[in-house]
């Protein structure tokens, strides 16, 4: 122990661990990137964008029918989990007393927690039990609850951030709480819950196991909400695991097309938030 | 002018230059504050009801399941819809099995990373590490099924477990022939995938370890290594921990990535190169296709055994943050 | 003072037992013609020195959980003056200050007792509007609190709550900003984001934010204290200009600033009032010893 040499190589040596675990994990993180964006791109092709699947077994077609029912989950999905989260974030940041503010707390990092295909029994369940047929409301009300607990989360956590003076100065002028609230503290921290949002968005856009017994999948346009629909991530699925050379390429594209999605999605949060602290 | 204008009742704006509050905008206001509050309550609330309701759907739903199955449901091992044997004995000890051996390789790998971004790399070159680590969480699990099955599938088939099992081949664990997909397979996608949570989580940990500790330490003749690991390690073990604990239920819970890698065969191998199954694997698979209703109910009670599974896992993880951030509080 | 006598006619006489609503309540009978004075604090003549009184407090105290924030106070504040609070770090001068509009009720620990009346009514009465307290009694924080907003849209905060919209807003803003003495340094840009100014232009902005709606009294706490000797001399001279409309209650530091601007000085100590009359007479001849070591800089 008293050995100074000794001590010092171990120093050397723990620390060299380290680097290797680090230089381990960003090897590892650029050579997914690259090869994911490399081997994505390649496969990406105008058709993939505007045309329908081909029919099983033959080549060519695209995903057309996927990325607009994606984004109708999405938009689905948003419309439930935002407000909910957003309306209860305010209420835990700016109305909170003590037990039960905690106790909604605990619930949301336990719901945060629940694995994605149980939410998707639950949503099955719910929804397309009820209907008897898969729908768009049910995987976008699937995701939605996926979103409430980090919407609700992030909001409290930049409402927070708001400087108590600011509430003070709004109400020393007449304000109401509820005016405070919605003209002062939420504008001031409305770049940070936007951000919030986005992440949340990006979360959930990924996600397949909800999906894969709420909206199902489809391989042709799905008018409205009420029938099953495609999504990208269910579809990579589907065709990764499919026998046809033609659909791994495809399952390739589209991997790459979501994955840029996310990211875009990912890199604007980061850089509205980033914009906001260098005000 | 009266000088009861204060009072509720009496709206009167003293100041004749002043604007009138009507009656309606100023009943609106005061009305304004119980109706916004009582909304963002119900919204708050709405989690709680959210969540029971989640719970009472799996529970209600399995009713059948439980009822004809019983306790033996967890102890069998035949899983045969056909013949109608269900025992998700297999799916538990895939998703367990898999979730830690995970959770072992990725700990060490995690909080080596978090060590080396906290203590020894330049804050910038840490800040954007950390960013490319959030990124790599944000990947889809999709997407890291497709690289499994595209990629390290053929990687381990061809360069990897061949040598394993020459040197370690006798041990069971790393015994029989190897088709790819194998409970080992699905570790190492899990490991990619919570790996960042580690790293992420324990970086700030100990970043936020105090100074004063650190200088202590050093004041006290250590070298980097001992203040990191006899001063910093403590300090922040709880919020490690934690990070491990929330990276254990994500790994529990995963679904895609795990399904594409796993080989989905329900049964309980001696070794770690077998094909296997997980909870979410099979209810991702049969669950459209479950024809009768005990089969369904069956495939819904194995979501409900994983559910308590995470949620026990989770909230572990939540009192051992409680915790930490009680002690920081104090200290 | 002078011209605080002229305008005598058109202020409404306050003393709570010329209000017709509240005069059947016992409490506010009894506080008519029983205006009690700490008994070691020099007699003055409210009703001849300081007739209007629009704020009065009886017997207030301020508790945090145990604490004491402020005890007993038992003070009158005339309209259309400067009143200053001066004393010790801790002596409960915000505390006191902040729950003339109540905005102590944000300290969920904080709880009043006694009573403070604000226009001959009790301010901690339950009936009574906050909204409309607040908007009568302005306050411009010691830390200038600018909203994240344009310049135009934080002046204009407070009159939109109450509905003026358009022309008469605009109007509105810019005679506000004029009397708030920013108006020349800013009228070609109003919709620049207020946290763009200088802290005593912000310190300004707020002053003109708590004119616009239109208040009869307006609390200061150490509105100088983050400011320059010339923004400080600005801010002194809007308050001179300001008085002739505007009761004003201000908490300082300052000692000379105290001097400068105000007619009347309060003294607290430990949460205490404890010495309260003409600004001359307290920093020329104070009657009690713990005031005179203050004001001579022999005390804390
Ligand atoms: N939010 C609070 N919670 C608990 N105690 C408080 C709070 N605000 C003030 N106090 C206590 O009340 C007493 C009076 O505080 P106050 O802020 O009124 O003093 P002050 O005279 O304004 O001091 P300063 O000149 O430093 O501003 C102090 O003892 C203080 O500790
Ligand atoms: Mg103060």
């Amino acid at each position: 122990m008293g050995n100074l040499l000794w001590r010092r190589m171990t120093n050397a040596v723990m620390f060299s661990m380290t680097l290797m675990c680090a230089l381990g994990v960003v090897g590892v993180l650029f050579f997914i990137f690259g090869y994911l964006f490399w081997n994505g791109g390649r496969y990406v092709n105008w058709d993939f964008f505007t045309r329908l699947p081909a029919p099983v077994g033959e080549s060519g077609g695209g995903m057309a029918n996927a990325i607009i029912g994606s984004a109708k989950l999405l938009l689905l999905a948003t419309l439930v989990g935002a407000p909910i989260g957003f309306l209860g974030g305010i209420y835990l940041a700016e109305f909170g007393g003590k037990t039960f503010p905690f106790f909604v707390r605990y619930v949301t990092d336990l719901l945060n927690g629940v694995p994605s295909i149980v939410i998707g029994i639950f949503a099955y369940a719910v929804v397309v039990l009820r209907v008897r047929h898969f729908s768009a409301w049910a995987g976008g009300f699937a995701l939605g609850i996926m979103m409430i607990p980090i919407a609700l989360r992030s909001t409290e956590e930049f409402l927070r951030q708001v400087p108590t003076s600011l509430r003070e100065g709004a109400l020393a002028l007449g304000a109401t709480r509820w005016q405070m609230i919605l003209t002062v503290v939420v504008p001031a921290a409305m770049r940070g819950i936007l951000s919030g949002m986005m992440l949340d968005i990006a979360r959930v856009a990924g996600e397949t196991a909800p999906l894969l017994f709420t909206s199902f999948g489809n391989r042709f346009w799905s008018e409205g909400f009420d029938k099953p629909t495609a999504s990208l991530p269910v579809m990579i699925f589907t065709y990764a695991i499919g026998p046809y050379d033609d659909w791994h390429r495809q399952a390739w594209a589209a991997g790459f097309v979501l994955l840029a999605m996310v990211f875009m999605f990912n890199i604007t949060s980061r850089l509205l938030i980033s914009w906001r602290r260098t005000r | 002018m009266t000088t009861g204008m204060l009072l509720s009742e009496s709206d009167k704006t003293p100041d004749p230059g002043a604007p009138l509050r009507t009656r309606l905008s100023g009943f609106l206001a005061r009305l304004g504050d119980p109706l916004f509050y009582g909304l963002t309550l119900c919204c708050a609330a709405s989690i709680i009801v959210i969540t029971g309701c989640l719970v009472y759907q799996l529970y209600a739903h399995s009713a059948e399941a439980r009822h004809t199955l019983g306790w033996g449901f967890l102890t069998s091992q035949e899983w045969n819809p056909v013949s109608g044997e269900f025992g998700a004995l297999p799916f538990v000890f895939g998703t367990v099995v898999t979730s830690i051996l995970a959770i072992l390789i990725a700990t060490p790998l995690g909080v080596g990373t978090a060590i080396f971004l906290a203590e020894m790399a330049p804050r910038r070159l840490s800040n954007i590490m950390a960013f490319l680590v959030d990124l790599l969480a944000a990947v889809p699990s999709v997407i890291y099924g497709l690289l499994g099955i595209f990629l390290l599938v053929p990687l381990l088939n061809s360069t990897v477990v061949p040598p394993m099992q020459r040197v370690l081949g006798f041990l069971p664990i790393f015994s029989g022939s190897f088709y790819g997909v194998s409970l080992f397979s699905a570790s190492l996608v899990l490991v990619i995938m919570v790996v960042p949570f580690i790293v992420s989580i324990s970086r700030e940990v100990l970043l936020a370890v105090p100074v004063e500790q650190r200088e202590a330490s050093y004041a006290l003749g250590s070298t980097h290594w001992e203040t990191v690991w006899k001063v910093v390690l403590p300090h922040a073990r709880r919020g490690i921990y934690a990070s491990v604990f929330l990276g254990l239920a994500r790994a529990l819970g995963e679904t895609m990535a795990v399904t594409m890698v796993i080989g989905n065969t329900p049964q309980i191998a001696k070794s770690l190169f077998a094909p296997g199954y997980t909870i979410a694997a099979v209810i991702a698979n049969e669950f459209t296709e479950a024809t009768g209703s005990l089969y369904l109910s069956a495939l819904i009670e194995l979501g409900l055994v994983l559910f308590g599974i995470t949620i026990v896992i989770n909230g572990l993880a939540r009192l051992l943050i409680l915790a930490t951030t009680r002690g920081l509080q104090h200290g | 003072m002078a011209t605080m006598a002229t305008d005598l006619t058109q202020e409404t006489s306050v003393l709570p037992e010329q209000d017709e609503k509240r005069d059947t309540r016992p409490e506010v009978i009894a506080l008519a013609d029983n205006i009690r004075i700490q008994d070691d604090v020099p007699r003055f003549d409210i009703r001849s020195q300081c007739l209007p009184t629009i704020i009065r407090a009886e017997k207030f105290s301020v508790y945090y959980g145990k604490k004491v924030g402020v005890k007993d106070i038992t003070m009158d504040i005339c309209s259309r003056s400067v009143t200053a609070i001066i004393g010790p770090s801790g002596c409960g001068k915000s505390t006191f200050l902040r729950s003339i509009n109540r905005m102590n009720d944000l300290i969920p620990i904080a709880r009043a007792e006694g009573a403070l009346y604000v226009n001959g009514v009790n301010a901690y009465d339950r009936r009574v509007d906050l909204v409309n307290l607040r908007q009568r009694v302005g306050m411009v924080f010691q830390k200038a609190n600018p909203f994240p907003k344009s310049i135009y849209d934080n002046v204009a905060y407070g009159p939109r709550l109450q509905g003026v919209r358009g022309r008469a807003l605009d109007d509105l803003v810019e005679s506000c900003l004029r009397d708030a003495a920013l108006w020349d340094e800013v009228k070609y840009s109003l919709g620049k984001s207020a946290l763009a100014l200088s802290g005593g232009q912000q310190q300004r902005l707020c002053i003109a934010r708590a004119l616009a709606t239109k208040p009869q009294v307006l609390l200061m706490d150490e509105p100088c204290s983050a400011l320059d000797p010339i923004a400080t001399a600005k801010i002194e001279e809007l308050i001179a200009g300001l008085k002739h409309a505007y009761t004003i209650v201000i908490v300082t530091h300052n000692m000379q600033q105290a001097a400068r601007v105000s007619d009347r000085t309060a003294f607290f100590c430990l949460g205490e009032l404890i010495e309260y009359g003409d600004t001359r007479a307290i920093f020329t001849k104070p009657s009690r010893k713990q005031t005179e070591d203050y004001v001579t800089g022999r005390f804390g």
